[in-house]
């Protein structure tokens, strides 16, 4: 078991030195180079304007060496010599403290956002805690639902109510985050259509709609109002592909010559579902949950554009927009941390969880 | 003004569609009739939900085909007067009226809709296709020879599909990067699977019969060459293949994010059915092992990768409404459903129609791509 840990956390940390350094080279390219010498400068710049930026800047050393710097394996970058370009390690210090020869993310320093103008880590940090509370709210809802919907749908197959069931699944793995977005936010969130005007003519409701249909809000103080519209749009294009696992493992699990027994020897049908098939049904679905967080993450990028909540997918859009190389790679450390970590999880709990499993 | 009431809408919009209707209804009369000789597409009309996502499927289809004769009005054309009209809305002129309603640059959302359809369905399959190739050439490979080879792709899939989606899709699909050298190197690297496949294909089959294998390859060759010359480096003389740059851009984007799931799922059939008994027979006959992966392995696993082509279409059209959810890619003029949801969406709370309307088509067309997936895979496993 150790020596298979060991060789998953080595294989984790070569592709997340891979996947960093490829996002860094392609953040480096020319062309966004040249981008976001236009957004930090002057938009109106001369093509030797902007090379000499680019230069003056550091920006036009070796990839490979940056890269290092950034890793924080080569001395920081000695800057421009002016104020207003200093040395790379000056700002992970705070002022008047001696600036250090490394600094990267080994050592803890994230660098510095351009689009921003404030520390990688702090923004990332905030948008993190913004984004978990999104995430958690999401989990809430959405693993109790579809591993109810599977289980119900999968203890009798092609019964009714799997039929029901399946098919509601079915349309929720259909329905991508912008297309249930818009939907809810016409149904539930606007003042000309859907039910808000109805209630708000009936005296039903104080406000104008029933729903927000933004977050920003949320981002201080969450309320259902508020909050229950960006949640349902991720759950749902989430809870029917984990509904749809569940029902396969659990319409397995029934047909296995245990149930048969267990029912033979006279324990009634919800006796033999909940003591003898659950757990073993509830196996595969672990796995797709743990892997279904890299989905959520696009979920969320979606979501909190749309909604405008300024949580972690709303800065990985607005660092993608202004090609802001430093904060685009601590937003990506998360992102493969987030997906290397899952996969991990998923891979070590299917060994413990499932008995046929040995690893060896 | 003037406007029609929702059921004369509806009446009007379904006479617009009368090609499509017809063109329906004749591919199920025809395949009712013939269904027990079609195979597994016949099954298909024993299954009632197969049955709807068919319908579904061949309605966007067919739209996309007869676009030109159901649209009602040029789908880039803007009426003064007509900004934000409610649907039904007849022109300035008192006839021809926006069906279901304008934009907030005055253009048809109805002759968008059926024209976004058109877009959709000639990138998303075809997008597919290019991935599986890409994806069953490796995977077979992979999983039959196993080794260096495997690990090695293993850990390439594993670092494509970590990247987060849509970081991938702003630092690739931008139009500064899209002149650059990594676009066309990755075009030029995908587009050649293809050639490649089929190359292997026919030289494993006929490698006993020179005079076809001959034909076999030098056609594919021929004709492969071609095409992979103008849709990878634009070089095409006779100019019938080409590429918009935007095109190939968001085109191989969606490729490179689709060809390491579909790897990774032909790897582990692969694995799974080179331990068969027709495997051992072919190997201690002695046939190649490109022979073996292609004419013994991959008809045999062509189930499960049907039933996932279906779904990875429905999957690829989300991806491409996502890219133009983000305005990436494509020309603002475009009536693709994802950028079109996008303009409309910043008035969605006063004038909902120019959004659902896309939104509400992208979502039947994926469902119907995932019912005849389930239909395909439930009368797959019947017998």
């Amino acid at each position: 078991m150790l020596r298979f840990l060991l060789g998953r956390v080595a294989v984790t940390i070569l592709t997340a030195l891979c996947l960093t350094f490829a996002i860094f080279a392609l953040t480096n390219l020319k062309p966004n180079l040249v981008k976001l010498a236009k957004t930090e400068a002057e938009s109106r710049m001369t093509d030797e304007e902007v090379e000499r930026w680019i230069v003056r800047n550091g920006y036009a050393r070796p990839v490979l060496l940056r890269y290092g710097e950034w890793l924080g394996v080569m001395p920081g970058w000695e800057g421009g010599g002016t104020a207003a370009i200093p040395p790379r390690c000056k700002r992970a210090v705070p002022d008047g403290a001696e600036i250090p020869t490394f600094c990267g993310v080994l050592q803890g320093y994230f660098g510095f956002s351009t689009t921003f103008k404030a520390d990688v880590s702090a923004i990332i940090g905030r948008a993190l805690g913004l984004t978990g509370w999104l995430m958690l709210w999401v989990l809430v809802v959405m693993i109790p639902i579809s591993l109810l919907m599977g289980v119900l749908a999968g203890m009798r197959e092609g019964s009714r109510l799997d039929r029901t069931l399946s098919t509601i699944a079915i349309a929720t793995t259909a329905t991508p985050e912008y297309v249930s977005g818009v939907v809810l936010i016409v149904l539930l969130a606007s003042a000309t259509l859907g039910v808000s005007p109805i209630l708000a003519e009936m005296g039903w409701i104080g406000t104008k709609t029933l729903f927000m249909g933004t977050a920003t809000s949320a981002m201080d103080n969450i309320t259902f109002w508020n909050f229950a519209l960006p949640v349902t749009t991720i759950a749902l294009y989430g809870t029917g592909y984990i509904a749809r696992m569940t029902r396969a493992s659990m319409a397995e699990v029934m047909t296995a010559q245990y149930i048969r027994t267990a029912r033979l020897k006279g324990l009634s049908f919800g006796a033999v579902v909940l003591r003898h098939a659950l757990r073993n049904a509830l196996i595969a679905p672990f796995t797709v949950i743990m892997l279904q967080f890299t989905w959520l993450l696009n979920g969320v990028v979606i979501v909190e554009t749309l909604f405008n909540y300024k949580g972690f997918g709303w800065t990985i859009v607005q660092g993608a927009g202004n090609n802001d190389i430093e904060l685009l790679m601590g937003c990506s450390v998360v992102a493969v941390i987030v997906v290397l970590v899952t996969q991990l999880i998923s891979d070590v709990g299917y060994a413990l969880l499932n008995p046929r499993i040995r690893v060896s | 003004m003037d406007s029609l009431g929702w059921g004369e809408i509806i009446v009007a919009m379904a006479l617009r569609f009368a090609p499509v209707w017809l063109a329906i209804g004749a591919v199920f009369v025809v395949s009712i009739r013939l269904r027990r000789r079609l195979g597994l597409y016949g099954k298909l009309f024993d299954s009632g939900s197969g049955m709807v996502g068919l319908g579904i499927v061949l309605f966007w289809v067919f739209t996309a085909l007869f676009a030109d004769i159901i649209i009602t009005h040029d789908p880039l054309g803007q009426v003064s007067g007509m900004k934000n009209a409610l649907p039904g809305t007849l022109m300035p002129d008192g006839t021809n009226p926006y069906l279901l309603g304008g934009d907030n640059l005055a253009r048809d959302v109805f002759s968008r809709m059926v024209m976004g359809a058109r877009r959709v369905l000639s990138i998303a399959p075809a997008a597919t296709a290019f991935a599986f190739m890409v994806g069953i050439t490796l995977g077979l490979a992979a999983g039959y020879r196993g080794g260096m080879f495997d690990i090695a792709q293993t850990f390439l899939a594993n670092l494509v599909l970590a990247f987060p989606v849509i970081l991938l899709f702003y630092l690739l699909v931008t139009p500064a990067i899209r002149d650059s050298w990594i676009v066309t190197t990755l075009a030029a690297v995908l587009f050649a699977f293809p050639i490649i496949f089929f190359v292997l294909l026919w030289n494993s089959r006929y490698h006993t019969d020179p005079r076809k294998r001959a034909l076999s390859i030098g056609l594919t060759l021929v004709v492969g060459g071609w095409a992979y010359s103008g849709l990878a480096f634009n070089a095409d003389p006779t100019g019938i293949f080409r590429m918009d740059p935007n095109l190939l851009n968001v085109f191989v984007s969606v490729v490179f994010v689709n060809a390491p799931t579909v790897f990774r799922i032909v790897r582990s059939l692969t694995l799974d059915l080179k331990t068969r008994e027709y495997v051992a027979a072919a190997q201690t006959r002695g046939e190649g092992a490109w022979y073996i992966m292609l004419w013994e392995i991959l008809p045999n696993a062509r189930g499960p990768l049907i039933v996932d082509f279906c779904l990875r279409i429905g999957y690829t059209t989300i991806l491409l409404g996502t890219l133009g959810f983000f305005g990436l890619g494509v020309s603002p003029e475009s009536p693709d459903w994802g950028s079109t949801i996008n303009e409309g969406r910043r008035l969605l709370a006063l004038f909902p129609h120019p959004a659902i309307v896309p939104a509400l088509s992208l979502m039947s067309l994926v469902l119907g791509l995932n019912l005849l997936a389930d239909g395909l895979r439930e009368e797959s496993l019947r017998d």
